[in-house]
This record gives structure tokens, C-alpha cells and sequence, in this order.
């Protein structure tokens, strides 16, 4: 790997931290049960690594260790996206007094 | 670079965009459920560019492995809210898994092809040590919520010693590997060692520690993203990683403030152990009433706070607690809920609950602000809470949660108090509180004891 290709990377995961730290800062308090599960929905993004090595298939050892992968993966995007909707539906306001 | 390359690179640009959009949605709960349509669309788009993907020569796994995820994840999103900490744990516990599986499989691949650098090498030790620890300690985590795995804290003498032996161990095999990479065989050697410290680490972790241990697993699961991101070269998992280890990172800071813990004590405290001799029991008296006297206290009230704890989760009672708020604010009365950060098993925990049960979400009070309305609050209502209302926090230096910070419950002029018996709770703690002369003791199980006081207040006889 070209070294400029390892700083970069570097310099992506000091931004994204910084950027995460300021974002999740700002998360209403009430909302860190749906802010756990859409995170690790988001970090499911792991797929996209095991979709190649599953569908490559190099060797048997990889393709099955891949697969898993991207089952586990997308058991975490899919639970993950419709749990964190089906919570924040329920977060309302006061109704107005009748 | 050729077109499909471009369009797959674009694809993950702006699924990072999307992503960090969907976080910044969620500080209001107005705009939250945008934030979730921004997460799916960025993932739709990553997973498309994935697609494209000029490697792929078969996509029969692939769409087996989309099926199988589903069919798993749908049930999983679907599970009652009182089991949400689980179902994390569990989640974690994939995303660990799916990290350490890709390490393994990136290895086995480059020893192969004789293409393990020494920074290939380094980032797929780090990713499979972090994914393996993630993947056992998140299982062991949803096996003690879950109450598969015994939830009281195991310890034995020497216990942190032979963990920290372990990841050293691990570690060191690994850097071995660092400098001879021919040396493969260590390779599973790391792998079961990581594995076996997982289960090792939650081991001696109690039920009221779960909060601090679930976010700091989740940073864990992050950081594994992260990790794999630098073997496989590829920026938008480090973005992702790199955001979900921050908000595991920011969560267990506020969980290990709440509790006025280090990290380092959450995981090798051991803070659960019965304090045996320790609680010199001295025949002290409570005041113990019925629902309908508690109905009456509440009935008369001008504020009335309701604490919430994990006793409410345990007992399902959230639903009646709603019918107490209605009753309560229909006469007029003010009634607010006080949540503590580490109420429940995980971040948050009450307020879903509570929200699941139709709560509007602004009379769901934070610690810091709702301690200031106590002194004025007629009445406090706790609600299977312990620790949090114990004021041996605030003043008795002995006592094993001292410094933590607690909502004052005392300091309200009446507070009733629901608890199943008068078992010391999860700590071994007394709570001076259930002694107070302003205390009102009402025995028996949540749901039962909220359900008679609401048919109280609504007017029935409770007999």
C-alpha cells in the first residue's frame, strides 16, 4: 500500500472522531436507547468489507467466513434501522389540553 | 480508476455524508425519524456501490447471507422494549463478530498470497482482538440481561491479574507476529485468547454496572470497524467505525459520571459483592402503608415526581405508572418524571419505556435539572429505583456509592416508596431513605401495588 494511502485513512478516522464527538455531543438525552441501536446499524456499514470477500471467493475458508459476515452484518443493519424507527415513534409531546 | 470504480467511491462518499447527517437529526426528537431515513439511504447506497464491485464473481452467498440476516433481524427488531438492552448486547456482539471474521478471513488470504505487510499485520491483530473480545463479552453481557448467565457478579481471588495476563498474552502474540509474520500459528493462538477474555472480562460484572458495560462494548464494536477499515482500505468504514466508537466512547463517560466510577473500575471493581458484616443492622422501623393511603398523599398533591428504576422494567408496571401520570394531571397536578442516567440496564432505557407507555417526553426530567424543583415537590414516587434515591450517597463516606450523584428524593416532603420487599438492593446497600419519617413504604409487586393506587385515585375499591 502506497504510504500517502495510510495517512489519509489517518486523517479520515481523526476527523470522523472529532466530528462523531461533536454530533453525538448533541444528542437529546432522551434519545441514547435509538442512538445506540442507529449506531450500530450505521457501523453495520462492516458489510460492504464482507460482501466482497463473500462474493470474490478466493477460497472456501474465506467465502464461508465471509458469508456469516455479511449475515451478521445485515441482521445489525436490518433489526437495527426498523428498531430505532419503532422506537422514536413513540417519543411524542404533550397533547395540547382539551 | 474505471467508471463502476468512480460510482462505488461516490456511493460511499456520500453514504459517510448521510450518516453524519442521521446522527445530527437525532439531537431533537422532532426531526429523530428523519435521521433513520437518512442512516437507510446511506446504507442502500453503500450497499449498491458494493455491488458494482468488479471482484464479486458470485453473488449466491451473498444473497443467501442478505436472507439469513433478515430473517434473523426482523424478529430482533420486534422484541418487547423492556428486552432492548439485549437485544443491544446481542448486536454488539455481531458487529464484533463480523469484524474478527473478516480479520481471519483477510489473513488467511494475504499469508496465501504472501501479501502480509506489517501494517496489514498490525491493523488485522488490533481488528480481531477488539472484534473477538466484542463478540464474547457482548454474548456474555446479553446472557446475564437476559438471566441465562448468572447476573450477580462472579469473582475470585487473583481474577484481574489472570484477565490482564490474558490480553497480554494475546497482544503479545500478536506483536510476535508483527516480526514474524511466518509464524501463523500464533494467529489462532490470538484468536481463542481474545475469545476466552471476552467471556473473562463481563464475568465478574453485576446488573447495575450493564449501562457503562453496554456502551463501552459498543465503543469496542466501533473500534473494530474502524480497525477493519484500515485493512480493507476503506473510508467510509472508518467514518462509520470511527462514529460509533465516539458515541459508546461519549456514552460510557456519561454512564461511569453518573455512577462517579472510573472505566477502569467498572470492569476490574467487582462492585457487586454482598458486603458481608459491613451493614450492622440495626432494628430501625419503616412506615408502611396501603395503595389507598398512597393515593390519598398523591391525591392531594400540588407536584408530584415519579423516580423510575429497573424495578419498573422487571415488573412491566410502566403502563400503570402512564394511568398514575393521567389520573394525577387530569386533577391538575404537576407531575414530572426524575431519570437518573443509569436507570435500567442501558442508556436511555427509562425514557423508551416510558415513552412506549404513551409519556410525552417533555414531562421526562434529567437528574441535574429535576433536583432542582425537589425541595418545592410535594410528593416523590419511586418506582423499583434504589441506589439512585439513596442519600448515603451524598454523605456517608463508608458506603459503597458514595459520590454518586443521586436524585434527591429526600428532600421532597413526602415520598412513597414501592418495593417488592425489604431486601437490600442490588449493591447490598440499605437505603437510609426507606427509613425516613417523610417515608412512605408500600410492599408488593409493581404492577399489582401502581394498579390498585390507580384504581384508588380513579375511585374503585381496591379490596
Amino acid at each position: 500500500m502506497p504510504v500517502l494511502d495510510l495517512w489519509s485513512m489517518a486523517f479520515v478516522f481523526l476527523l470522523a472522531t472529532f466530528v462523531g464527538f461533536q454530533v453525538i455531543q448533541n444528542v437529546s438525552r432522551l434519545l441514547h436507547t435509538p442512538l445506540m441501536s442507529l449506531t450500530n446499524a450505521i457501523s453495520a456499514i462492516a458489510v460492504v468489507g464482507s460482501i466482497i470477500i463473500a462474493g470474490e471467493q478466493k477460497s472456501t475458508f474465506s467465502m464461508i467466513l465471509g458469508t456469516v459476515a455479511v449475515a451478521a452484518s445485515v441482521t445489525n443493519i436490518v433489526s437495527g434501522f426498523l428498531i430505532t424507527d419503532r422506537m422514536l415513534k413513540m417519543f411524542r409531546e404533550r397533547r395540547p389540553k382539551s | 480508476m474505471s467508471p463502476a470504480e468512480h460510482l462505488t467511491q461516490a456511493s460511499y462518499l456520500a453514504a459517510a455524508g448521510l450518516f453524519i447527517l442521521s446522527l445530527r437529526w437525532l439531537s431533537d426528537p422532532k426531526t429523530a425519524r428523519r435521521g433513520v431515513g437518512a442512516g437507510v439511504a446511506g446504507m442502500t447506497a453503500a450497499i449498491g456501490g458494493t455491488l458494482l464491485h468488479p471482484e464479486i464473481v458470485s453473488y449466491t452467498w451473498i444473497i443467501v447471507a442478505f436472507a439469513v440476516g433478515t430473517v434473523i433481524g426482523v424478529p430482533l427488531s420486534r422484541v418487547a422494549l423492556t428486552a432492548v438492552p439485549q437485544r443491544t448486547a446481542l448486536s454488539h456482539a455481531f458487529g464484533g463478530l463480523a469484524a474478527g471474521l473478516v480479520g481471519t478471513a483477510k489473513y488467511s488470504l494475504w499469508l496465501h498470497d504472501g501479501e502480509l505487510t506489517t501494517f496489514r499485520i498490525g491493523a488485522i491483530g488490533i481488528e480481531v482482538i477488539l472484534g473477538y473480545v466484542t463478540f464474547t463479552g457482548s454474548l456474555m453481557a446479553a446472557g446475564k440481561l437476559m438471566e441465562i448467565v448468572p447476573t450477580r457478579p462472579m469473582t475470585y481471588r487473583g481474577q484481574n491479574v489472570v484477565n490482564l495476563g490474558l490480553l497480554a498474552i494475546a497482544a503479545g502474540a500478536g506483536v510476535v507476529l508483527l516480526f514474524k509474520p511466518e509464524m501463523w500459528q500464533l494467529f489462532p493462538a490470538v484468536i481463542g485468547l481474545s475469545l476466552l477474555f471476552g467471556v473473562l472480562l463481563i464475568m465478574p460484572i453485576g446488573g447495575a454496572d450493564m449501562p457503562t458495560v453496554i456502551s463501552l462494548l459498543n465503543a469496542y464494536a466501533g473500534l473494530s470497524a474502524v480497525a477493519m477499515g484500515f485493512v480493507l482500505e476503506n473510508k467510509v468504514l472508518i467514518t462509520a467505525g470511527a462514529l460509533d466508537g465516539s458515541s459508546g466512547l461519549i456514552l460510557s463517560i456519561i454512564m461511569c459520571r453518573a455512577m462517579n466510577r472510573s472505566f477502569t473500575n467498572v470492569l476490574f471493581g467487582a462492585f457487586g459483592q454482598v458486603q458481608t458484616g459491613a451493614a450492622a443492622t440495626e432494628a430501625r422501623t419503616v412506615k408502611s402503608g396501603t395503595p389507598r393511603d398512597a393515593a390519598d398523599l398523591l391525591e392531594n398533591a400540588g407536584k408530584v415526581v415519579i423516580v423510575p428504576g429497573y424495578g419498573m422494567a422487571v415488573a412491566q408496571a410502566q403502563h400503570r405508572v402512564r394511568e398514575i401520570y393521567d389520573q394525577l394531571t387530569k386533577r391538575g397536578i404537576d407531575v414530572k418524571f426524575a431519570i437518573h442516567p443509569v436507570a435500567g440496564r442501558m442508556p436511555g432505557h427509562m425514557n423508551v419505556l416510558l415513552a412506549e407507555a404513551e409519556v410525552p417526553y417533555d414531562a421526562l426530567i434529567e437528574m441535574d435539572e429535576i433536583n432542582r424543583d425537589l425541595p418545592q415537590t410535594d410528593v416523590v414516587l419511586v418506582v423499583g429505583a434504589n441506589d439512585v434515591v439513596n442519600p448515603a450517597a451524598r454523605h456517608d463516606s463508608r458506603s459503597p456509592i458514595y459520590g454518586m450523584p443521586i436524585i434527591d428524593a429526600d428532600r421532597a416532603k413526602f415520598v412513597i416508596a414501592n418495593k417488592r420487599s425489604m431486601n437490600p438492593g442490588f449493591a447490598g446497600i440499605e437505603n437510609e431513605l426507606y427509613y425516613a419519617d417523610n417515608t412512605l413504604m408500600v410492599f408488593g409487586d409493581a404492577k399489582t401495588v401502581l394498579g390498585d393506587i390507580v384504581k384508588a385515585l380513579a375511585g374503585e375499591s381496591t379490596h
